[in-house]
């Protein structure tokens, strides 16, 4: 067997276009999956045009909020882009220079004053699916730009409130120096009314301390309505099983898992039918390899090559990105685990396939779906199709070695010994399978 | 080599029907038959790279050599690695001085570093032969090894071969090419539709086409498969391609 690996190895090393596109284009795609994984657009890239004259500001009560707070807001959850007019805002969205244009018109200030509704209009173009995910990341953006704006408001109203509830210093309000405050008055109005004879003025005198008293006590509670009307449900989270993996090392996991994939499958499928177009089979079947240690040999050089790969992946990966290093040797295990069930499904392939065009397409045709179905999220399909992408990914190694990955990796769950499980298993049923098909070519 | 009662068939085709037949020491014999006769198929059987559905040869395939007639060598190596890989592979004690024998026997010497994939046919057939030939195996089996050379490469093939069967190498051959196989073998077997019409001395297949004096290889062929075609039963026990 080892001759024979030696004889793949070096019309591999001839072959150097091929070794070169073996490696490039699974590198490829996996760092633009990798990437694209990584890399949500959470803070577009948007123009804003600012329409509204400087200085403007938005009173409440007796103090005044800058509308270039909105702005500042805004500019804080996105990329932003300023940008002098409108005409050249349209002409930026146009281009792709900015995924979106936002305009502040000049009326902002005074609608907000007089208690109407102010809005701002978002200009964005695209396809129905860059608009789709542009109209949502930019409304998600002026959410958070409108929730930030609304505490600005809400909090020198807060304060005016406090000083109206407190008393005290109230000039800068335009109130007297030193004010009774709200709070204290009903106990002012109590001292009075006990040095008051019975009578009307007394009569009198009680039934204001009673308003003022009730005045108090709900004022008090307009701070938390304030607060509660601006943001009126808050979110806490709670993982409730495993680990979570960040963005960015699920992404380098995605990115091996690819490599080892693409590498593993076409190195393995094509050394198969390389045996069967070259005529080769024959002459080995007939008792100088046995079917099982040439399958073995063939899924043995893909799984190397692949193994290799995507182990350098990972290591170089690793100097942009924090790794556990460790856990290297459950990176190691799991890397094995997945080569060995990949190169299984490889040899499947090329013994089922005739030719080495027909093995590499067939290769291609297969990896590429299986990496991305089993990259959908649950929910974000109908539940009769993703449990059907479920079985799919189930029967194939890809899942099982992506998990495999991520809990060798970063430690999330699922735990590794049952993805690992999973792997040898499937190792076991493509060799059947591969056998199965040798056995047709023979 | 014994080959007994030997039949193949596939599905519902029979390939081969009791085909028997014996190979001495340093003798020649050549398998001709139309196309679909089931050459081919005899002759992997023989070379252990097909099972057969009935029947024994001996000895095992690791005794026979095997050129097939799709020649099976490996495009992307050189000449002395393929025969190399297959001295390694087939277990032979010195692979480096077999490749050394087999590249001065094939005239192969000066072609050793190039690639297969760039040799001509002919020389790529020499590979061919030569790979059935590393362990200097004591029968060596081939399939039409004369199909694709041109005249002088034909001339030079056959030269190797009988100087082969001069040392003791038992041979057995298909062709299309009944004159060929009336010159250069001892024996011929004349197979149809899986069965075998004809076993012995070419001179029996000459004397079938001039009524029993001595004619020529190709009318005493057609003769036997005129025969053939008129006591046939019924169709359809035909090897597929071969």
């Amino acid at each position: 067997m080892r001759w024979l690996l030696a004889k793949d190895l070096l019309i591999l090393r001839r072959s150097r276009v091929t070794l070169a596109l073996l490696i490039l284009y699974p590198v490829a795609i996996a760092l633009l999956l990798g990437l694209a994984i990584s890399r949500s657009p959470s803070r577009p890239r948007v123009a804003i045009v600012d329409e509204t004259p400087p200085g403007q500001t938005v009173e409440v009560g007796s103090r005044r909020v800058p509308v270039s707070e909105y702005a500042r807001e805004l500019f804080s959850q996105v990329q932003a882009v300023p940008t002098a007019s409108r005409a050249s805002a349209i002409a930026k969205v146009r281009s792709g220079e900015v995924l979106a244009a936002v305009i502040i018109p000049p009326d902002i200030a005074s609608r907000i004053a007089s208690l109407r509704r102010a809005s701002i209009e978002v200009l964005y173009d695209g396809d129905a699916l860059e608009q789709s995910l542009v109209q949502s990341s930019i409304d998600a953006a002026i959410a958070r730009a409108n929730t930030g704006f609304s505490e600005q408001i809400q909090r020198p109203t807060a304060a005016t409130l406090q000083a109206l509830l407190a008393g005290g210093e109230t000039g800068l309000l335009g109130g007297p120096s030193e004010a009774i405050g709200l709070s204290r008055m009903p106990a002012a109005l109590d001292a009075i009314i006990a040095r008051q004879p019975p009578g009307r003025v007394r009569t009198e005198l009680q039934r204001v301390a009673r308003s003022a008293a009730f005045d108090a006590r709900e004022l008090t509670l307009s701070g938390d309505v304030l607060a509660t009307v601006g943001q009126p449900i808050g979110v806490r989270s709670r993982l409730l099983h495993g680990r979570r993996t960040p963005l960015d090392a699920f992404a380098v996991v995605v990115a091996v898992s690819v490599s080892l994939m693409f590498v593993c499958v076409l190195l393995s499928a094509g050394a198969v039918a390389l045996e069967r177009e070259e005529h080769a089979l024959a002459r080995l079947a007939r008792g100088l390899l046995s079917p099982w240690a040439l399958l073995a040999e063939k899924a043995l050089l893909g799984a190397i090559c692949s193994f290799v790969l995507a182990l350098a992946m990972l290591a170089g990966v690793g100097a942009f990105v924090t790794l556990d290093w460790s856990r290297a040797a459950l990176w190691l295990a799991a890397l094995a685990l997945a080569a060995g069930a990949f190169g299984a499904m490889g040899v499947a392939i090329g013994a089922l396939a005739r030719e080495v065009r027909a093995a590499s397409l067939l290769s291609i045709l297969l990896s590429l779906p299986l990496a991305l179905l089993a990259l959908v999220p649950q929910d974000s399909v109908a539940r009769g199709f993703y449990d059907a992408i479920g079985v799919v990914s189930f029967v194939f190694p890809f899942k099982a070695a992506l998990q495999a990955l991520d809990a060798a990796v970063n430690g999330s769950a699922p735990a590794i010994g049952g993805s690992l499980a999973h792997l040898a298993v499937l190792t076991a049923l493509f060799a059947v399978l591969a056998r199965v098909g040798l056995r047709r070519a023979e | 080599m014994e080959v007994r009662a030997l039949g193949k068939r596939y599905g519902g085709l029979q390939a081969l029907v009791d085909v028997s037949f014996h190979l001495s020491q340093g003798e020649m014999v050549a398998v001709i038959g139309p196309n679909g006769a089931g050459k081919t198929t005899l002759l992997s059987i023989v070379a252990g790279a097909q099972r057969a559905s009935a029947g024994t040869v001996e000895p095992g395939p690791d005794q026979v050599g095997w050129a097939p007639q799709q020649q099976a060598v490996y495009s992307r190596l050189t000449v002395a690695e393929n025969l190399e890989l297959f001295a390694h592979l087939e277990g032979v004690a010195d692979p480096r001085a077999a490749v050394a024998r087999m590249l001065e026997q094939t005239g192969l010497g000066e072609r050793s570093g190039e690639l297969v994939g760039r040799l001509s046919g002919g020389n790529r057939q020499r590979v061919n032969v030569a790979l059935a030939l590393i362990a200097q195996p004591p029968v060596i089996v081939l399939d039409e090894p004369s199909a694709s050379l041109d005249p002088a490469q034909r001339r030079r093939l056959w030269e190797f071969v009988c100087n082969l069967a001069g040392k003791g190498t038992a041979v057995l051959f298909s062709t299309h090419d009944v004159a060929e196989a009336g010159r250069l073998a001892d024996r011929v077997i004349v197979l149809v539709d899986g069965r075998v019409l004809l076993d012995g001395p070419p001179l029996e297949l000459a004397r079938i086409g001039a009524g029993g004096a001595e004619g020529d290889f190709e009318s005493g062929f057609l003769e036997l498969l005129r025969g053939a075609q008129a006591s046939a039963p019924a169709p359809g026990s035909r090897e597929p391609g071969s």
